[in-house]
């Protein structure tokens, strides 16, 4: 188990991070956009995850908890809120949701 | 009684909030009338026992301090609420209320029929509750508390039928002529006050005077101090260079004339200046510029008097005269005689101003000596008291006048010099001139009113019996002042009464020269025998030749329409001073500084921001993933630093 590195973890996460957030600047879906938030996120906890092996410490696996707790409350409530929307707008591209301006 | 002096601060204050708040409910004038005065009139009385038993008391013992409350307590600042009872604060008091009292009376009927009924009561109260507070006060806070309120209250009543004409503007144009220049001698009264605190740390009478006698202070800041609160008397006592209020003063009804602008208010500036006698008498310079404006004023108010065709005109210009005849003689160091002057002045020319009413009233509003004649005979009451009067300011011997004036003759020539006294001699002339120009044209000669418009008709004698108190004590007021030339060594009852108050102000001037009671009499004599003289011409030209008086006047035409315009002071005030104000005001003020400056900043600072707005505005263009970039690249950026900075 030991056998791989940490470096391999923290490129895997990187990539993954790298990933999520060209998803979120670049796709207009809203759901596209919302996997590649998640994406972000789990990239964070496999950080957290491997430093917490690496160095013997629990607290890092305890706090991947409290985030995988908090994203799928997260995750409950951006799905409620894109419904809403696609009620309203008939469309769940972000492009044209631009309400939020002077 | 002594002690329950401050009844006669509270009644009149009572009798105001009572005709002030319910008065235009009670539809009955009497009630209003009989509240206002009996307030005024237990006060008086109140006064009075007070006064007999101050009287009762042993000399060193006649100053006494009634506290009532403390006032401000701030810092070292203490002023408290109390009123200083001694003979000068006494001898107002009894002015005040005694004449305010009669005023009073006399307004129940010349107010009949008015819609302010109630409001005019109000006010006289409330007036009467300022001055007395002014006269009273134990210092300096309190005396311009009631300085400050008489000045009010005078707005108040000169503007008191603010939807009339008068002349060329408006009552309440005059109304706020006489409230404005009062400010301007206020705003000196209070640097005086500032100055008096500066140097004695206290502004509580007795503690100034005293530190005043024995404190090592240099003539130059008792100068200032006296200057500061002369110019406060110019204001308040209508003297050069602030007088042009008091003529304009005319605007209100004349039993404010009578009360305000004759008897009390305009006295309180002489009442100020014998109060703080020893710092007046510390600054022997400042004692010669109120001598000499008082002169002055006497002068030239006099010499405006004589071409006068308003009889209430007339009377403003003789009363002051006659504060400029108070103040020569507080300025010669006689602040007795000033104080004298004041009283008699109170009885007398409240009783001309009084009188003038009664004929106004019983010609229909005429005040037009012109339009009058012969009213001898249609009102015989208000005659026989206007004559009294006339001889009381004339200087006859025997009524009230002849004491006073002769006094501060006396004085100015003994303590001024010869050419004060020849100066006052004249303008006493022409006091007797004009008065009896005015007695003359209004009461002999030939009716030159309409007979079909006009009925003229004695007063009612709630209005008369007034005059006639007025009237007894115009006669023999003065016999309380027998010069002692008559009365022998200490036989002036009146100066020996007021004199423990002047003590220490007389013993820091010099000393009186010594002059014999030939002299005295001698000048006496003189001007006796002047007045009459003057007497006689005006009879004579006014009654019997009119045409006479005409040809004098268009032989002096540029003398007489210079009289006739009051030396045009009220147009150069004009030039000189509203103008530029009013010029500057709105070139500098309005149009530069408020509308340029003021507004250009406000409206300035707006527009940048609008404009600065407007162009970032741009960035907010609402799509998510702009929003999203930027603070990638923030983040970004954060990350480079913290790196960089490891």
């Amino acid at each position: 188990m030991s056998s791989i590195p940490i470096e391999y973890y923290l490129i895997l996460s990187a990539f993954m991070f790298v990933v999520g957030v060209t998803g979120v600047l670049i796709r207009r879906n809203a759901i596209v956009v919302f996997m590649c938030i998640e994406l972000m996120l789990n990239s964070a906890n496999l950080s957290l995850v491997a430093f917490s092996s690496y160095l013997g410490n629990p607290i890092g696996q305890i706090f991947v908890f409290f985030v995988m707790t908090v994203a799928a409350a997260e995750a409950a409530v951006g799905l409620a809120i894109i419904i809403a929307v696609f009620r309203n707008k008939l469309t769940v591209n972000i492009d044209e949701i631009n309400i939020f301006k002077w | 009684m002594i002690n329950l002096i401050y009844l006669t601060v509270l009644l009149p204050l009572i009798g105001f909030l009572f005709n002030g708040l319910f008065g235009s409910r009670i539809k009955n004038e009497k009630v209003i009338g009989i509240i206002g005065s009996s307030t005024v009139g237990i006060a008086f009385v109140v006064t009075l026992l007070a006064f007999f038993e101050t009287l009762g008391l042993p000399v060193e013992n006649r100053s006494n301090t009634v506290e009532l409350f403390t006032w401000l307590n701030v810092a070292g600042l203490n002023i408290k609420f109390a009123y200083l009872v001694d003979q000068l604060s006494l001898t107002m008091s009894l002015i005040v209320t005694g004449v305010g009292f009669l005023i009073h009376v006399y307004s129940i009927g010349y107010m009949h029929g008015d819609k302010g009924y109630w409001r005019f009561f109000a006010y006289l109260n409330l007036f009467i509750f300022a001055m007395m507070n002014l006269v009273l006060g134990d210092n300096f806070v309190v005396l311009f508390l009631g300085w400050e309120g008489v000045g009010l209250c005078s707005y108040l009543l000169i503007g008191f039928w603010y939807d009339r004409k008068f002349e060329k503007g408006t009552v309440p144009e005059a109304a706020k002529k006489a409230f404005i220049v009062n400010r301007i001698g206020d705003f000196g009264f209070l640097l005086g006050m500032f100055l008096i605190y500066y140097t004695f740390d206290s502004l509580n009478f007795t503690e100034v005077f005293n530190k005043a006698a024995s404190f090592p202070v240099s003539e130059a800041t008792f100068g200032l101090i006296a200057i500061f609160l002369f110019i406060g008397a110019t204001g308040k006592s209508a003297q050069i260079p602030l007088f042009v209020w008091l003529p304009d003063a005319m605007a209100g009804p004349t039993p404010v004339s009578a009360l305000i602008h004759a008897a009390t208010m305009v006295t309180a500036g002489v009442y100020m200046v014998s109060r703080a006698a020893i710092i007046f008498a510390s600054a022997p310079t400042v004692m010669m510029v109120v001598a000499v404006i008082g002169l002055l004023t006497a002068l030239m108010a006099a010499t405006i008097g004589l071409v006068q065709n308003d009889i209430k005109k007339v009377l403003a210009y003789s009363t002051v005269s006659q504060l400029g005849y108070m103040f020569l003689a507080a300025g010669v160091g006689a602040f007795s005689a000033s104080i004298f002057h004041v009283m008699t002045h109170a009885f007398f020319k409240a009783l001309l101003f009084l009188g003038a009413g009664s004929v106004i009233h019983g010609m229909h509003e005429e005040q037009n000596i012109q339009r009058y004649g012969g009213l001898k005979k249609y009102m015989p009451k208000t005659y026989a008291t206007f004559f009294i009067a006339t001889l009381a300011i004339a200087g006859i011997p025997g009524l009230s006048g002849f004491f006073s004036k002769d006094e501060i003759l006396w004085y100015s020539y003994a303590n001024g010099g010869i050419i004060f006294w020849l100066i006052g001699v004249i303008t006493a002339m022409m006091t007797a001139f004009y008065m009896f120009r005015l007695l003359s044209l209004t009461f002999y000669g030939k009716e030159r009113f309409d007979h079909h418009h006009v009925h003229p008709h004695e007063s009612p004698s709630v209005m008369t019996v007034p005059l006639m108190i007025l009237a007894f004590f115009s006669a023999i007021g003065g016999y309380i002042g027998i010069p002692e030339v008559f009365s022998g060594e200490h036989g002036n009852q009146f100066h020996n009464w007021l004199e423990p108050i002047y003590a220490p102000a007389i013993a820091k001037l010099n000393s009186f020269g010594f002059h014999s009671h030939f002299e005295e009499i001698l000048l006496m004599v003189l001007s006796v025998a002047l007045a009459l003289s003057a007497i006689y011409f005006a009879i004579k030209i006014y009654t019997q030749q009119p045409d006479i008086a005409e040809k004098i006047s268009a032989r002096f035409k540029k003398m007489y329409n210079i009289l006739l315009n009051k030396y045009y002071v009220d147009e150069i005030y004009e030039a000189a001073v509203i103008q530029p104000i009013q010029k500057g005001s709105e070139k500098v003020l309005w149009k530069f500084t408020d509308n340029l400056i003021i507004d250009g900043a406000v409206n300035g600072i707006a527009k940048v921001i609008y404009a600065g707005s407007g162009f970032i505005r741009k960035i907010q263009n609402g799509i998510a993933q702009f929003y999203a970039i930027i603070m990638m690249l923030g983040i970004a950026l954060v990350l480079l630093w913290v790196i960089l900075s490891l």
